[in-house]
């Protein structure tokens, strides 16, 4: 009897050891390992697959330059790559994964604020180094309860509250809006916090909001919540939604007859919203992370890469993940050792870091870069820069 | 005319349009449920097929509506049939619940396997023409007009094949008794299979009547609009036709109405709370009957 005990705790056992042995830096190490969650399947297969692209550049430029050296030894950087299928359960498991059983000593992604903001819960329990490009959700680099900057986690965008502000202060003062109509996805975590912070700010502005109405992840038809919003007669419409989504409303309500412009947020920028809306947004603007049309030396070196490897140009996640990877090996070349704590320190102590997509700085304490957007407009198959809006 | 009358007729024809589509979904659940008393959970994902096979046809081969319409029926009607041969057929004497749990991978299978050619979401092109008609404010485009419309004689052409045909006559009395009809020399197989082609036939107008309206289409866009088109089935009457179709308009007014009176974040928990309530006072449906067990 004694012995079926034995034999049935062994596993576990050996198991426990194996996860104790983890995150350990005095493992001999080849490679420096990096995971990467990524969209690759689900709701935004294009902005997994741009993150990826970047990633992929990034990581290929590293090593070809020799390498990372820590503590004087050089090491070659290794992309471990999970998809999390935009979804929020699966960029948990993939988070695990990537701590307990590849060892990774920091993790970039995931993008999409839905799956961004579990994984980095992950990350700050395990106390891994993770760094989301794009995820612009508050709730993302804050811990939930005490209210209080988790120390684990970077990003390399700015946050929903600031977009909210610029597009809310560009409605009304360069499109002259008095009137806007908001329509949102109330299962999303960053086009509801945008249009929140949307609405506070016009209405601070002094404009009115005349419709506040929301949808659910997964809905193809909007004609009730179209009809209401026509009748509310908007001067525009706040559509901070992802341009898949975006590519259904504005056709739809081109068609029930709403003419004025739509205003959206960062999550419009893949170049798929061209080909799935159709033509119904053209005109229109939304904010963005950076513009390839104003890119500076820095800028234009990533750009010629990525067209060149992939042949089109990177929209704002490639470069956010290109910049994101740029801070992380950064981070990497001042850190004494390779074990996750002094990544970590070396992480917070990076200052000006210039990237693709301008100067990022972290306000003391926080991984909250601060940096400025830039204002785009839809114009035939391209995105045209209009403005930057500076915090 | 006033400005609440057309907001308000505006809202009607949102609520025929959606009605429409869920009917000629729900009616694949009721026609398989009705003859083999099985829920068919791979039909969300037949119809999801339906609308890539209206994009295939009309981006590949550049054809346009009406024969897309039809090779697309015809399409996912010989899907159905193929799922029911090799997936259903083997497990008609099994219990019931695996027949049930294979639908459900058959499903899966759809999905993934229209994943794996592609995760992209793809766009359709118009092929009606975006016309939009202004009545008085009221605007109604030719896709609501087609879609209504080639629904509502969809739906009058299966009633006429059901009640009014000698096939329609082996369908009903095989879902009376599955015992004894084959003693009468009615071909059950055939009968079984004409009713699943017909079934997905029906799907396969739907996927691509609702790309051309939602044209943004993806892998699992069949999931949630399968989900309510058999909720459309189970409120209207399992395995009655009429009453599917009762459920679908049901639900498609439903869901405008409550965007229309409330705050649009309570569509789904008042529309399905609505339902609910049905089905408490009316256990088999609004138009369903009891079925007796016989022992």
């Amino acid at each position: 009897m004694r012995k079926t005990i034995f034999l049935a705790v062994l596993p576990i056992a050996i198991t426990a050891m194996q996860l104790a042995g983890c995150g350990n830096s005095t493992h001999p190490q080849d490679t420096i390992k990096v995971g990467l969650i990524v969209e690759l399947t689900g709701d935004m297969p294009a902005v997994g697959a741009s993150s990826r692209n970047a990633a992929e550049l990034a990581v290929g430029e590293i090593n070809a330059a020799g390498g990372i050296a820590v503590d004087g030894k050089t090491y070659p950087v290794e992309l471990v790559i999970e998809d999390n299928a935009s979804k929020p359960d699966q960029s948990v498991a993939a988070a695990n994964k990537l701590i307990s059983q590849d060892n990774v000593v920091a993790i970039i992604g995931p993008n999409a604020s839905l799956g961004a903001i579990p994984a980095a819960e992950i990350a700050e329990f395990n106390t891994t180094l993770l760094i989301t490009p794009w995820s612009t959700n508050p709730k993302t680099t804050l811990d939930t309860s005490s209210g209080k900057p988790k120390s684990y986690v970077f990003r390399a965008c700015y946050t929903d509250p600031f977009e909210g502000r610029v597009l809310a202060r560009f409605a009304t003062e360069k499109l002259g809006a008095k009137k806007a109509a908001v329509f949102y996805d109330v299962a999303s975590e960053a086009p509801k916090s945008q249009a929140d912070l949307f609405r506070q700010t016009f209405a601070e502005l002094g404009g009115q909001i005349v419709a506040f109405e929301t949808y659910t992840t997964g809905d193809r038809d909007f004609s009730a919540q179209l009809t209401k919003i026509k009748s509310a007669g908007p001067d525009i419409v706040f559509l901070p939604a992802y341009y898949n989504d975006v590519g259904l409303i504005a056709q739809q309500a081109r068609r029930a007859g709403i003419k004025q412009p739509l205003v959206g947020s960062d999550a419009w920028s893949s170049p798929e919203l061209i080909k799935l809306a159709g033509g119904a947004v053209e005109g229109d603007y939304f904010a963005n992370h950076y513009a390839a049309d104003i890119a500076t030396p820095a800028a234009k070196k990533f750009i010629d890469a990525y067209a060149g490897r992939y042949g089109n140009t990177p929209d704002d996640v490639a470069a956010l993940t290109y910049d994101a990877m740029g801070l992380l090996s950064a981070a990497l070349k001042k850190s004494p050792a390779l074990d996750r704590k002094a990544v970590r320190d070396a992480m917070a102590a990076v200052a000006d870091y210039e990237g693709v997509t301008g100067i990022i700085k972290f306000a003391p304490g926080s991984g909250d870069p601060v940096k400025s957007a830039v204002i785009m407009q839809v114009k035939g198959d391209k995105f045209v820069w209009v403005m930057n809006a500076a915090p | 005319m006033n400005e609440a009358l057309i907001y308000w007729l505006q809202q009607g024809l949102n609520a025929l349009q959606l009605g429409g589509i869920y009917a000629l979904i729900a009616l694949g659940y009721t026609m398989v449920y009705g003859i083999l008393a099985m829920i068919n959970f791979a039909h969300g994902d037949v119809f999801m097929i339906g609308a890539f096979f209206c994009f295939l046809l009309s981006t590949q081969l550049g054809l346009s509506f009406v024969p897309t319409l039809l090779l697309t029926m015809l399409g996912t009607g010989l899907l159905g049939v193929v799922i029911e041969r090799l997936a259903y057929k083997p497990l008609r004497q099994a219990p019931r619940v695996s027949a049930i749990i294979t639908a459900l991978g058959v499903g899966l299978f759809l999905e993934n396997f229209t994943l794996a050619l592609s995760p992209y979401p793809k766009h359709i092109p118009t092929l009606l023409g975006n016309v939009t008609w202004n009545l008085y404010g009221l605007s109604l485009s030719s896709i609501q007009l087609v879609i209504i419309s080639l629904s509502l004689v969809l739906i009058g052409l299966l009633d006429t094949i059901v009640h009014r045909t000698r096939i329609g006559m082996a369908m009903r009395a095989i879902s009376w008794d599955k015992t004894y009809v084959p003693l009468m020399g009615i071909p059950v197989d055939r009968v079984i299979s004409i009713t699943f082609a017909i079934g997905a036939g029906l799907a396969g107008a739907a996927g691509s009547m609702y790309a051309l309206a939602y044209p943004v289409i993806d892998p699992y866009m069949g999931i949630l609009v399968g989900w309510k088109a058999f909720i459309c089935a189970v409120v209207g009457g399992i395995g009655n036709i009429r009453g599917a179709m009762v459920g679908a308009f049901i639900l498609g007014s439903v869901e405008i109405m409550v965007v229309a009176f409330l705050p649009s974040t309570f569509r789904d928990f008042v529309a399905f709370t609505l339902l609910m309530l049905l089905i408490i006072v009316r256990p088999y449906g609004i138009l369903g009957k009891p079925r007796v067990q016989k022992v």
